[in-house]
């Protein structure tokens, strides 16, 4: 599991305790429990998981098993700008490899890491359904659309502040 | 409650907030409107409405004026003064945002004039782009909730699932299995509960019609449900959603609420003593979702892993009981199709695929966009007249349907009607109705590849067949692509997906070898030009290519070799440089600075 370590604070178990009500500690809500974890904390590291398990009655093994079957979860704390590179069919056709290629260069990075300064995580993601504006990048809640590898040193020189 | 006013406003303009416009600041657009609206005090006058997609998601952010039935294409927010001021105000086109047609060049103003709009027919899109999907008085004003009121008054159960089967309406997400087929099978299933569910679980890359649907016009949806869970006898309706699709489940949960409010969702329906409410489920990013019993599954809480079938879900589905699962586009068709008959439906399409179908135009293609045509509408009217064509002059080289289970067609598929059967006799799919049009410079062997990268990432592992065997798939692809493969690779590559189409347990591993056997039975020279010739004709497969200096326009610059990173380029100045292959890794950073066009990559 998660080689991270946390302590949670009293209010953050609070927190997911109060989720898992929210939701009648019905295991059957498992994913929307886990969804609203994830907003609160962003990530689900294993000390999360394990509150969640006691109050569902769900074993942890259980909940891992559903973490690291859906893509949307992860383990890992992405960074302060997530940057994701649509990979779906349309743009994958019109060159988001090159342009996934050059945030890796110009980072360091692979897929599903994050920069030692906590700045900035890669991810690929499948069509965010902007098909019209391929190839797309995400970075946080902001879309760029038609980016062409040029404009990768660009679009991380908005975020140096 | 809200308020349902009727105002007569001048004219209204119609803003765009599909995904696609929404992500180039339509919304900025819609507040400057407004704003300069209310500084020339004609906010009463002219009304600014934000709508669902209009369909030219390539084109975007659109923004159109009603009555004119003007069209502005690549709105920024800047160009907001200049609408109101020159259109608003003084009646004048602003030519330079009109939208141009890519084969004539010419200026086309009036959108019933695009030849993207003449050949298509709107039934599941009928809303889209017309109302403010957060408004449900506009939905009514379209006619949404007739149906329902219709259905609980006048009909019982059984008539309206008769009208649906004689609709010939089959499931829009991608088996085409009978809609009202399985409303009876879910009807006949005694229990004390019994669910509909709505999948919106769009997970094919390149298709975004369930979203633009939720988007633009999420009662259509609702509507059905109840419809659904009238005949079925059933109180309780779920939607699976992406949560990737944050736009359509704010716009879910609005539309929800305002039904509840005016008692159109809820107990006693239309005073018919009939109960039904919605509430929605979040899926997490797992494309085998999509499948049926994957995503009852995943909505009790598990990994969605899919179970065999029978038992069908809806004989035992959600928590153990008869459970009727329709795809966003299928739960569209309804309402019309009670409004109007199934003789109506049943005289559009083809023999056995009846209606109309979405599909989400994307790729090298000129407008990209979301378009509804006749099922028996060719490829050809689709790609060239609707679609309008390839970018750039470039030639037309493959259509893939169906997402990752689909295939490639080709040139000689370009006059197939479009329907169910036909595209599975092409050797692809409808699927939900993705297009991904490709142009000369694709290379058919890695697009075969990124296909099974896909699977091979979306398998959930539950079966050996399509957890080892689309490994194996990816590997030999691989293998080719690298310049490594031989020709018994190839049968190697077709035995093997055979047998995982044979053998898979559900619908994502049993089609996922469709994009391999598609573009081998297509595009068999392009494979054998990789393994026998070690050559990628698109130039694409970079472990294929090799760069070359032309001795005769190298002026001996020693820009590339300046720029090479592992100094593969040698040479005197102002003599012509060599490019040493053996150390060259293939970068295409001397391309991009030789200014001399002295580089070529064969």
């Amino acid at each position: 599991m998660s080689s991270i370590k946390i302590e949670l604070r009293e209010e953050d178990v609070k927190r997911i305790k109060e989720i898992c009500a929210s939701f009648r500690n019905d295991p059957q809500e498992l994913i929307n429990v886990l969804h609203r974890c994830q907003e609160h904390f962003g990530y689900l590291p294993a000390e999360v998981q394990e509150v969640v398990s006691e109050e569902l009655t769900v074993p942890v093994a259980k909940i891992y098993g559903v973490i690291t079957f859906y893509s949307f979860f992860t383990m890992t704390p992405k960074g302060k700008h997530p940057i994701s590179i649509c990979m779906g069919t349309a743009c994958y056709v019109r060159g988001a490899e090159k342009v996934l290629d050059e945030f890796k260069r110009e980072l360091g990075l692979q897929v599903g890491q994050t920069t030692k300064d906590g700045k900035f995580s890669l991810s690929s993601l499948r069509c965010v359904g902007a098909c019209g504006l391929a190839p797309v990048v995400l970075v946080g809640d902001k879309t760029y659309g038609r980016v062409a590898p040029d404009d990768v040193k660009n679009i991380l020189k908005e975020y140096e502040q | 409650m809200e308020e349902i006013k009727m105002v007569k406003y001048r004219k209204q303009i119609l803003v765009c907030s599909g995904a696609g416009c929404d992500s180039r600041h339509s919304e900025e657009i819609l507040d400057n409107l407004k704003l300069e609206l209310e500084a020339l005090a004609l906010e009463n006058d002219i009304q600014v409405i934000k709508t669902g997609c209009f369909g030219l998601c390539g084109l975007g952010p659109v923004v159109k004026i009603m009555p004119d039935d003007i069209i502005y294409t690549k709105v920024t927010p800047e160009d907001a003064v200049e609408i109101i001021s020159e259109h608003i105000v003084k009646g004048k086109k602003i030519e330079r945002l009109v939208y141009k047609d890519p084969l004539t060049q010419k200026l086309v103003s009036a959108s019933s004039e695009m030849a993207s709009f003449k050949k298509q027919l709107r039934i599941v899109l009928r809303n889209c782009g017309i109302i403010d999907p957060e408004s449900i008085g506009e939905a009514i004003a379209r006619d949404a909730y007739l149906a329902l009121g219709k259905v609980l008054k006048e009909m019982k159960p059984v008539d309206v699932i008769k009208l649906i089967q004689d609709s010939g309406l089959r499931g829009r997400g991608g088996a085409g299995f009978p809609t009202g087929l399985k409303w009876k099978l879910a009807f006949e299933n005694k229990s004390d509960e019994k669910y509909v569910v709505c999948n919106a679980d769009e997970g094919d890359p390149g298709a975004f019609m369930d979203r633009s649907v939720l988007e633009g016009d999420p009662h259509s949806v609702l509507e059905a449900m109840a419809i659904c869970g009238y005949c079925i006898g059933s109180s309780r309706g779920l939607i699976y959603i992406r949560a990737e699709y944050p736009l359509a489940v704010a716009r879910l949960i609005t539309a929800i609420k305002q039904a509840r409010d005016i008692g159109l969702l809820g107990n006693d329906i239309f005073g018919s003593g009939f109960n039904f409410d919605i509430e929605i489920k979040y899926g997490a990013g797992a494309f085998v979702c999509g499948e049926e019993t994957a995503l009852i599954h995943s909505m009790e809480g598990l990994r969605g892993e899919p179970t065999v079938k029978p038992p069908f879900p809806v004989e035992s589905g959600f928590r153990g009981k008869p459970t009727n699962v329709n795809n966003v586009e299928t739960f569209a068709c309804i309402s019309p199709i009670i409004l109007k008959g199934a003789s109506w439906f049943s005289s559009i399409g083809t023999e056995k695929s009846k209606g109309t179908k979405v599909f989400a135009l994307a790729g090298k293609i000129n407008n990209v966009g979301l378009i509804e045509v006749p099922m028996g509408t060719t490829l050809r009217e689709v790609i060239f007249e609707i679609g309008g064509g390839i970018q750039y002059g470039k030639k037309f080289k493959a259509v893939q349907t169906g997402g990752p289970s689909g295939g490639c067609l080709t040139e000689k598929h370009l006059d197939t009607p479009i329907d169910f059967d036909n595209l599975v006799a092409a050797g692809s799919m409808m699927g939900s109705g993705g297009m991904i049009v490709m142009d000369e410079d694709d290379c058919m062997v890695s697009i075969s590849k990124y296909y099974l990268d896909f699977t091979m990432d979306e398998s959930c592992g539950k079966c050996s067949p399509c957890r080892i065997g689309n490994t194996r798939l990816h590997e030999l692809l691989e293998h080719i692509c690298k310049g490594n493969g031989t020709m018994a690779d190839l049968d190697r590559l077709r035995n093997m997906s055979l047998v995982i189409k044979d053998t898979a347990l559900c619908g994502l591993g049993q089609s996922s070898p469709n994009p391999v056997l598609s573009t081998l039975e297509n595009f068999m020279d392009e494979y054998v030009a990789h393994v026998v010739d070690k050559k990628c004709p698109a130039g694409k497969c970079r472990d294929l290519m090799q760069y070359f200096i032309i001795s005769d326009n190298c002026v001996g610059c020693t820009a590339c070799a300046r720029v090479c990173p592992v100094n593969a380029i040698t040479g005197e100045r102002k003599e012509p440089h060599l490019i040493n292959p053996s150390i060259c890794i293939k970068c295409g950073a001397c391309i991009e600075k030789c200014k001399f066009d002295a580089i070529i990559i064969k």
